[in-house]
């Protein structure tokens, strides 16, 4: 049961970076790739009827916490206090500049809220990246099992420990550049002329840089993070190479719908590879002493069961239910 | 850490009714919605659509402060309490909200047919339901816990249906949902009362006006009678300290009467000039005029809630508005019958005016429900001083406390400014782009 739990946490998070990534990186990109009023209403009505759909991941990320590692979720929220909340915000900031910006012609009101949901977005990406980070890299934990750590320390993943440091950064910098790209592949598929052709510069530029960003992630983490070697890690790392490259021959052939799906597939399968190389483990804490373990973390074997048959229904409810959604919105997109 | 406590009360207060706010409306409005698309008047369903979806969308960015606060700033208790709240909250998320997203998209987003307009309105409407049955059901394991051991040093589920269909949770659902009609209703009979002095959009006026007194007066009523009442009778079995600091009583007794004005004095343990209806209280939480009504003095201090003051005044303030809504809305509806409704303006700017009502019973209903349960978070298991995060500094939380005022405050101006632009343009009109 444990072990369906981890692997739904993970889902969860996959789901989110592919679907929240899009509309994520969508945000960072569109001052650069979008230049007129018309282009930038392409950007925005390309993720419209998405974006609210696809944060509600984040939801369920911390719902299945709740339910299976509420200790998990205890610590690494109360811990990282701050950064949630500006991740709060900047969500907030995200929803309303969306919901304002078509209130007024107004040139200057326009470039405003554009500008904010940009700065949101990269906000956000930036500290869901460094979070991801922190959670790899462990917590100094106290007795009681909760983290107390400064915004950072000196700078360096060993103790004394900061929320941030090169290596949390760095897979925040990662983050980035992978969500940027994957953006870029979904709204080339979704746009055409300038737009598309700005997009198809911008995934091709990115992809040497996700490619080198994401090498150096693996080779830090294997020390930083302790990864384990395990065939299922190897089998994942593998399948997103794959992707990857299979997403880089179909954007040269501006195949921009199989390009994204295989972006797609990449970034699903770093999550299911880096938690795959990290199981059991599902509390890290930095000198490896007093990580907790995803049995000792867990809920109760009842609340695990009774839970994974609402949970994995409601999974499969919400893939059926935004199927039909896609389909009906695309159709009658104008 | 110490101090931080406070700011972690008055922090999740202050963004509870905040988000408060939205969801009221939003589960008072979507079944109406679904109504009017019943009736295939689709142009009041859509103009009310609209109005919504911006509610909606405002609900959305406050609920998910609240949904975070329970890792953040509470990390006790969802380490405490996540085997058994846990699964209540994350089937609000997987349920509810997944669903809500996605129908909305399809109503804004495509150019549904009458039919699938009316698919989605109800898909809507079970979503939004459904979500404030998940949380409700959560908040009535806090009130009143049921289907759970202690294991150790947390609590472990037994029984998920009995925390689903525990009796303080039905309770629960049907005064909230009742109390969010009430909202809706003061909502539309506003606008129509808008409409009609302004002399605008003169048959969704009557329309509004005709569906807001209605649904107005019948559901005023059934938020005192029976659902109220109901609530009262639960606290006064299972919280009895919170019932006598709710009516202001120290002494026992019984013929216990229900106070109607006076001021808490708890220095001095008594009640300043009260006005009393002698064994009434009595009756109504337990049957009989003889009902033993114990006072505060008959508990232990530490089980005090811990601000009397307050509760007494939420909770007077929630019954009292109650009573000025159901008299408000009879007399609407005598003016309707009498066909003078549409003539009589001194009612008009009056239910005009009066839609802040309910919001303001509604936030006094949920002071009333949490104050009460003080000082414990789950009530007789956990208290509130160990569910706090402890890791987290008083000033990070005074810091965020800070922020979201600065934030809300700019959120609550943008929503005034979005709905009344929606409201000013009226049904008809087409959306912008
Ligand atoms: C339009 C709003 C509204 C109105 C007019 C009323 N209520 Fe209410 N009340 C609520 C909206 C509300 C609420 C916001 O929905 C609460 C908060 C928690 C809950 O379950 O419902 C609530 C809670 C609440 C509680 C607290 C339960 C607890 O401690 O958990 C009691 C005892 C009552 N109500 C009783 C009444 C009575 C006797 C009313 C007589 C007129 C009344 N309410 C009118
Ligand atoms: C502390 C408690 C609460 C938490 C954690 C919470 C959480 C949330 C979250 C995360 C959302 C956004 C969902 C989305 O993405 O669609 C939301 C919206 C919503 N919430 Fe809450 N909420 C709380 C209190 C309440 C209460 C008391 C009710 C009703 C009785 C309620 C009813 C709703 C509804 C109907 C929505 C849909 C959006 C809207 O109405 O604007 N919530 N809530
Ligand atoms: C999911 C269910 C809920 C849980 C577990 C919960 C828990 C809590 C906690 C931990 C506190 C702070 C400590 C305390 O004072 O008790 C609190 C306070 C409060 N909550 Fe809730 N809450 C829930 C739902 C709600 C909702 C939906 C609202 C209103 C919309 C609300 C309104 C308040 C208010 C006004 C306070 C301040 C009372 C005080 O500080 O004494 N709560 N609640």
């Amino acid at each position: 049961m444990v072990e369906v739990w981890y692997a739904l946490v993970a889902f969860a998070i996959a789901a989110y970076v592919v679907l929240d990534g899009y509309d994520l990186g969508a945000g960072m990109l569109h001052l650069f790739v979008a230049k007129t009023d018309d282009e930038r209403r392409a950007v925005l009505g390309a993720i419209g009827p998405y974006w609210d759909g696809n944060e509600v991941w984040l939801l369920a990320i911390a719902g299945a916490l709740f339910v299976a590692f509420p200790a998990v979720l205890a610590a690494a929220f109360s811990g990282m206090y701050l950064a949630m909340f500006m991740v709060l915000w900047a969500l907030a900031f995200r929803g309303i500049s969306i919901e304002l910006r078509g209130q007024s012609k107004n040139e200057l009101w326009r470039a405003f809220w554009d500008f904010v949901f940009a700065v949101a977005s990269v906000v956000l990406v930036l500290l869901l990246g460094v979070a991801l980070g922190n959670v790899l890299r462990g917590f100094p934990l106290d007795p009681k099992g909760m983290v107390v750590m400064p915004l950072f320390a000196d700078f360096t993943p060993s103790p004394p420990t900061g929320l941030l440091d090169w290596y949390t950064v760095g897979i925040a910098a990662f983050a980035m550049v992978a969500l940027a790209r994957h953006a870029a592949l979904f709204v080339a598929w979704k746009s055409s002329g300038d737009l598309q052709t700005r997009c198809a510069t911008t995934a091709r530029r990115a992809m040497p840089v996700v490619l080198a960003l994401w090498l150096a992630a693996w080779a830090t983490s294997l020390s930083v993070a302790h990864l384990r070697f395990r065939p299922l890690a190897i089998v994942f790392t593998l399948a997103a190479a794959g992707a990857l490259g299979a997403s880089f021959v179909l954007a040269r052939r501006a195949r921009w719908r199989a390009a994204f799906v295989a972006s797609s597939a990449f970034l699903a399968s770093v999550v299911f590879g880096v938690a795959s190389a990290t199981f059991p483990t599902v509390l890290r804490s930095i000198d490896d002493k007093s990580s907790l373990d995803a049995t000792a973390a867990a809920s109760s074997p009842h609340a695990l069961a009774i839970g994974s048959l609402w949970y994995g229904f409601g999974i499969l409810a919400v893939v059926v239910a935004f199927a039909r959604q896609f389909r009906q919105v695309e159709r009658d997109r104008p | 850490m110490d101090g931080a406590l406070l700011w972690h009360r008055l922090q999740f207060a202050f963004t509870a009714l905040f988000h408060y706010i939205f969801p009221q409306l939003t589960m008072g409005l979507a079944p109406v919605i679904v109504w009017l698309r019943l009736r295939r008047e689709e142009r009041l369903a859509d103009f009310l659509t609209r109005v919504f979806a911006i509610n909606f969308a405002f609900g959305v960015v406050t609920g998910f402060p609240m949904e975070f606060q329970f890792g953040t700033n509470w990390a006790g208790l969802a380490r405490y309490a996540g085997d058994v709240i846990g699964q209540t909250l994350a089937m609000e998320g997987i349920f509810a909200f997944f669903l809500e997203s996605i129908f909305l998209g399809v109503l804004l987003w495509s150019k549904p047919t009458p039919r699938q307009k009316l698919g989605a309105s109800i898909a809507l409407w079970v979503g939004s339901w459904l979500s404030a049955y998940f949380i409700l059901a959560t908040h009535a394991f806090t009130e009143h816990p049921r289907g759970y051991v202690h294991a150790g040093d947390k609590l472990a589920l037994v029984d998920l249906s009995e925390v689903l269909f525990n009796r303080w949770a039905l309770t629960e659902v049907a005064h909230t949902l009742v109390a969010a009609l009430v909202t809706a209703s003061f909502v539309l009979a506003a606008m129509g009362a808008f409409y009609t002095l302004s002399k605008r959009h003169a048959p969704e006026a009557r329309r509004l006006l005709g569906l807001g007194t209605a649904l107005g007066l019948a559901t005023s009523l059934a938020v005192a009678f029976p659902t109220g009442d109901q609530q009262a009778k639960l606290v006064a079995r299972h919280q009895e300290p919170a019932l006598a600091a709710m009516e202001g009583r120290f002494e026992s007794g019984a013929m216990a009467g229900i106070t109607l004005i006076g001021q808490p004095n708890v220095p001095e343990q008594r009640l300043d000039n009260p006005i009393r209806v002698p064994g009434a209280l009595s009756f109504l939480a337990y049957g009989t005029f003889h009902g033993d009504v114990r006072g505060l003095n008959a508990f232990p201090r530490d089980e005090w809630p811990q601000n009397i003051e307050l509760l007494y005044y939420a909770f007077h303030l929630m019954a009292g508005i109650g009573t000025l809504m159901i008299g408000l809305m009879a007399l609407a509806m005598l003016q309707r019958f009498r066909k003078r409704l549409e003539a009589t303006r001194p009612l008009l700017w009056t239910l005009m005016l009066a839609f802040p009502l309910p919001y303001i019973a509604n936030a006094a209903g949920w002071l009333t429900a949490e104050l009460g349960r003080q000082p414990w978070v789950i009530y007789g298991v956990l208290r509130t001083r160990d569910a706090a995060s402890t890791n987290v500094h008083s000033g990070d939380v005074l810091f965020t406390l800070i922020g979201f005022c600065g934030l809300y405050l700019m959120l609550g101006l943008f929503f005034v400014f979005l709905i009344g632009r929606e409201i000013m343009r009226g049904p008809g009109e087409a959306a912008h782009g």
